[in-house]
This record gives C-alpha cells, structure tokens and sequence, in this order.
C-alpha cells in the first residue's frame, strides 16, 4: 500500500527509538485537567495491526487517552507517537486517524454516501475513485444500496456500520473506537462484535477501542490495557489479564470473581503455593513477593474455578447453599461461606441438574482448581 | 364518579377564565380589524357599513408606501449585520473562555435592559454631531443594536445545542478547520441563523420609540410614518395597515413554524 510505504520513509526524526512494527506509541504521557490528574505518566505501545483495548470505569482516563490520539487534546507532558512521527503538535485532521464516536456523529444534512465520502472528498479524491471506494467501504459494512438514505432513517447497527465506513474508507494509520455499542441493544451488539472484528482483521488495521464493559474487552481484544486513576494497571492479552491479574482492582474489575481467606503456603521457584482449607493452589508469585511465610493471604478466584464436591474429597472450605440463578447454559449457586471475605461466594455449574443435588438450604463443601487465580497480600 | 355542582362550577369558572385572558391577548387586534373595515372617515368602533377602502388608500398613500420600502432597507441592513455579529459574538461566548467573557456577555444583552428610547436618543446626540442625522446608516446601527441581543441569543442557543462530536468527527476525518465551519457547522446551524435573523427582521420592522429619534423625513420607516400619520388624521387607514401588519408577521411566524420550529424562532426549546 503506498500510504503504508509513506509513512514508512518518514520515520525516524524522533529522539526515541523505533520499532518498525508500532503503529502508535505512548511515552510517558501526563495529562492534567485543572487539580485532576486524567493520566499519569502513561507509556504504551501499540502494534501494527493490533486490536488493543482500553478498559477501566469512568473517569480512568482511557478516553483522554484516545482524545490524545485523536488530537482533541494535548498532552501535559509526555509524547505521542503515530507510525513513528511525533504528533503532540500535529492537529487533528492531518493525523490520518479514523474516529468512531459513541453516538455515531453521522452529519445529518448528508446522505449515508455523502458522510461516507466525506473524508475522502476534504482529500481531493477525484470522483470516480472517490465513487469507487465508497461504494467498496458501504459492501464492506454490507450496506450497498443505502447510499441516499440520510442517517435518520437508518437503524442503530446501520448507523454504526455507516460510522465504521466512513472511517475505514480513508485508509487510516489507527482506528479509534469510543465505546461503540453502548448504544445497541444486546444481541445487535454481539453480532456488530463480530462484524467489526472480522472487518478489523480483514483490513489489518490497527485498532484502539475504549470501553468500560469488561466481558467487551475480553472477547475483542488481542490486548487490553486495564486502567484506573490515570494509570495502566496491567496490561497484557484477555487470557492473561483473566486468569493472572495482577492486583486486586484488575481482578475484581475485570470477571465475577471470589475472595478467599487464605495463608501463604511456600514459595516455589516463580510461583506460590496458598492454602485454602486442606486445599493448595498455585498461583504467581509476583504479588507475594515480600510476603512472610504462612502470612495472610487473599485468594481471588473465578466462579468457574470453584466446584462443589463430595464430602470424601480434599475440601477448601464449605458453606450453605442460599440462592440459584439459572443462566441457561449455567447455574450461578451462591453460598454463604465464613471464608469468603465478601459477602457471598459463587460457583458456576454448568447443567441445570445442580439446582436439583444441592438444593437452597444445603450444606456443600468446595473445592478450588489448583492452579488457577492469584492471590494478594 | 359524579362531580358535585361546586366541582362543576369551579371547572366551568376556570374555563371562562382561560377563554376571558386569551380574550384579552387578541381583544386589541380584534378591535383595530374590524374597525379597518369600517367605511366611516373616522376610527369608531362597531362599524355601521363595511369596506375595503382604507386598505386601497393606505396602500396608495405615499409616506406609507416610503415608510415601507424605508423600513424594508432598514430592516434587511440591520438584521443581516447583527446576525453576523451577533453570530461571531455566540461563537467566541460559546467556545472559548476569556477573561471579561461575563462582562462581553453583558454589554451585548443590555440593550433588553436600556430603554429603547435612551437608545434612540443616545443615537441622535451622536448622529447630530457627526452629521449623519439624515442617513439610513445611523437608523440602522441603531436596530442592530437593539435586536442583536435577541440574535446573540438564538444563535448561542443553537450552538449549545449543537453536537460537538459532529465537528470532532469531521476533523477526524481531515477537515480543517475553516472546512469543518462551512461543510458542518454552519449547515447544522442553520435553522438557528434563519430564525435568529427571521426574529430580528420582525423586532426591527416593527420597531417604533428608537426610530422616532434617529430617522429623519427622508428615511422614516413606517411605523414612524404611522406615528405621523395618526397625529394629523385620524381615518381607518391605519387601523387597514396594522391589519396588513399583523397578517404579514404571522405569515412569517407561520413559516418560521412549519420549516424550523416555532420553540426555536422563540429560543423556548431545549435552552439549558
């Protein structure tokens, strides 16, 4: 592609060093709204092609993060970088960026062509091209045959997939999503899931996606950045961020998750052994690293992780049955227990033939996948 | 439920109230009409024989057909340069903070606190000075200063309520920023513009005390030919043209209605 190869040749005029294959970087960025700090020294790179997910609750700073990019706003301090050139004074629309806003924004005094076209047409794109890849970005989000519709007699997911158009249709460096399906009911947004990632994939483009749903983030991403008071906690892919989170704010944030009162058992090489009841889980050591032996620990454990079992097996603890939700594909069974340190614990069985064996009322001892959560001091 | 005959009445009561203050909202325009049509050389009220004819004259009669193409100058001048102005004046009020922006803000609304007869004045004693009483530029410096606050107003409005992630989009997309105005903004708000302009053209052709002072015979609008008018005679012919009047501006307050939205002309919609 000749734009890709263009940006390619004017690489290289920064102090940092570059690598080939970031498409958007982050170096010790501060933001500062009046007495707020939105983001604190935040650095992050981004990889070409990757779909890279910014989560956290309101007001951690993942949208100022994406203004950034945009050009909405300037960094305090810190550096921003797009395919290698420094962007901190480079306003937005020679930012080669493609914007997807949460309510859409479609210009409603043009047509679907028209607002798809319009990047193209502020550059001077002849016409017939200018037709041509329009016509290819309305086939791409399969909406050949609306092109003079204006956005009001579009649906929701048209209206999305017109916004996706018209910024894909100008070959951005980065697209950037702002929360893009909290406006769609919940099963439009799963298949417009699905549809953005397959585009997403298709073209290759490098992906920032804000939200603050993390179920989002974990079925979408490559990586995911989860974020709180302007900083990145952690960073790493879906699984990762799941199964091993690093601190007590990822792992409650992200996922239903239980905590268990435990003891730190021994150490072992890159891991720790925690002892829960007669049970032992491995877990990773990093947050335990200057935890004394046998000290207090909190187990954080995923519902799925947690099994109810005979009475003859290794328990981690037990507790009373007071509440089933049936899920369809799950039972979600809440229990009172005197070990979890919230104030109920759930396990998550698959079938519904668990609401029948442990019914409400019923005393069940528990057990705790060996080597699955991660515990804090 | 059966009501009692004191809920009857009270309801009834409250009716007749309603109907009697609507009443005396149109009573004035009511009276004016139907003495229009009065074929009587005088302004009596009922008419005995009815007719068209003080409409012919007052048509015909030279200081009114002058006061009206004068007031038509006047008004078109005044309202197009206090929409630009006012409209400048909402866009800096609107997107920036400054210093003094309250006090800017204040200076542009205080023509809805000063008297439009000071205004007026203050206008003569300077026109007078620079000898410029006789000209059309004084009158309409004058009504921009007295509708631009109205303008200022419709225009911030429509701003406030203008979507900014539209033009955030569009510099996504590689506008710049003199593109993103004419290509989005300006468009967007243009019902605000039309209104905003509509609402000053009406204030400004039927505004009388300001323009008593600063027009001279040559550039009277009508209103004033009006005021000159009724002190030496006293036929129908001005009740037939406040006739005209009245159907003229509900002619474009009806426009205004159907094609942006009356809650609009009126800034009574969705203002924060």
């Amino acid at each position: 592609m000749n734009k890709a190869a263009d940006r390619d040749a004017k690489v290289s005029h920064g102090s940092i060093a570059t690598d080939e294959s970031v498409a958007v970087r982050f170096n010790a960025v501060t933001k500062r709204f009046g007495e707020v700090t939105a983001l604190n020294d935040v650095s992050l790179a981004i990889k070409q092609g990757e779909f890279m997910t910014l989560l956290g609750p309101s007001g951690c700073g993942k949208t100022t993060l994406l203004n950034l990019v945009a050009g909405f706003l300037g960094p305090d301090s810190g550096e921003i970088l797009i395919a290698s050139d420094r962007m901190n004074d480079v306003p937005t629309y020679k930012r080669e960026i493609g914007m997807m806003f949460q309510n859409y924004a479609l210009f409603p005094h043009m047509s679907v062509a028209s607002n798809v076209a319009y990047g193209l047409k502020v550059r001077h794109v002849p016409k017939r091209e200018r037709d041509r890849r329009v016509e290819q970005a309305l086939a791409l989000v399969r909406l050949t045959g609306f092109e003079d519709r204006t956005p009001r007699q579009l649906s929701g997911g048209q209206q999305q997939r017109v916004a996706l158009a018209r910024a894909l249709v100008i070959n951005p460096a980065v697209l950037l999503l702002d929360e893009p399906f909290s406006a769609l009911d919940k099963n439009l947004r799963v298949s417009m899931q699905v549809e953005l990632r397959e585009i997403q994939r298709k073209l290759n483009v490098t992906t920032i996606f804000v939200t603050h749903d993390q179920s989002e983030a974990l079925s979408l991403s490559d990586r995911m950045a989860v974020m709180s008071e302007g900083r990145i906690r952690q960073l790493g892919t879906p699984a990762e961020i799941y199964r091993r989170p690093c601190d007590r704010f990822v792992a409650s944030f992200v996922g239903d998750t239980n905590v268990l009162r435990g003891r730190l058992d021994r150490l072992e090489g890159t891991s720790a052994v925690i002892a829960i009841g007669a049970a032992r889980v491995n877990v990773p050591r990093g947050p335990l690293m200057d935890a004394a032996a046998s000290a207090p620990v909190d187990l954080f454990v995923r519902p799925e992780h947690l099994r109810i079992i005979d009475a003859t097996e290794a328990c981690a603890t037990s507790g009373t049955v007071v509440a089933h939700v049936y899920q369809g594909g799950h039972v979600d069974i809440y229990l009172e227990c005197a070990d979890s340190s919230r104030d109920r614990l759930l396990v998550r069985s698959s079938g519904h033939e668990a609401m029948t064996r442990w019914p409400v009322g019923s005393q069940v001892d528990i057990s705790i996948a060996t080597d699955e959560g991660a515990a804090f001091v | 439920m059966p009501r009692s005959i004191y809920q009857r009445l009270l309801s009834l009561t409250g009716k007749l109230a309603v109907f009697l203050i609507l009443g005396f909202l149109v009573l004035p325009a009511a009276v004016v009409t139907i003495a229009a049509f009065n074929d009587k050389a005088i302004l009596s009220f009922p008419p005995q024989v009815w007719s068209w004819r003080w409409f012919a004259k007052a048509v015909a009669y030279q200081d009114f057909r002058d006061g009206f193409r004068n007031g038509l100058i006047v008004t078109v001048w005044s309202s197009t340069v206090a929409l630009v102005v006012g409209a400048m004046f909402a866009f800096a009020l609107d997107r920036y903070r400054f210093r003094f922006r309250k006090t800017i803000e204040a200076v542009l609304l205080s023509p809805l606190v000063i008297p439009h007869f000071t205004v007026g004045l203050g206008f003569l004693i300077l026109a007078a000075q620079i000898g410029w009483s006789r000209s059309y530029a004084v009158v309409i410096v004058c009504h921009v200063v007295l509708v631009l606050p109205f303008v200022l107003r419709s225009v911030y409005v429509s701003l406030r309520n203008l979507d900014q992630s539209y033009e955030l989009a569009a510099a996504s997309l590689g506008a710049p920023p003199l593109r993103v105005l004419a290509t989005i903004t300006l468009p967007l708000l243009l019902p605000g513009l039309i209104s905003g302009w509509l609402f000053a053209a009406i204030l400004s052709f039927n505004e009388f005390t300001a323009s008593l002072f600063v027009t001279a015979q040559r550039t009277q609008t009508l209103p004033v030919a009006m005021y000159n008018y009724v002190r030496e005679f006293a036929d129908p012919s001005m009740a037939a043209l406040s006739v005209m009047y009245i159907a003229v501006t509900a002619g474009l307050i009806i426009f205004a209605n159907t094609f942006l939205g009356l809650g609009k002309v009126l800034n009574i919609e969705q203002s924060r």
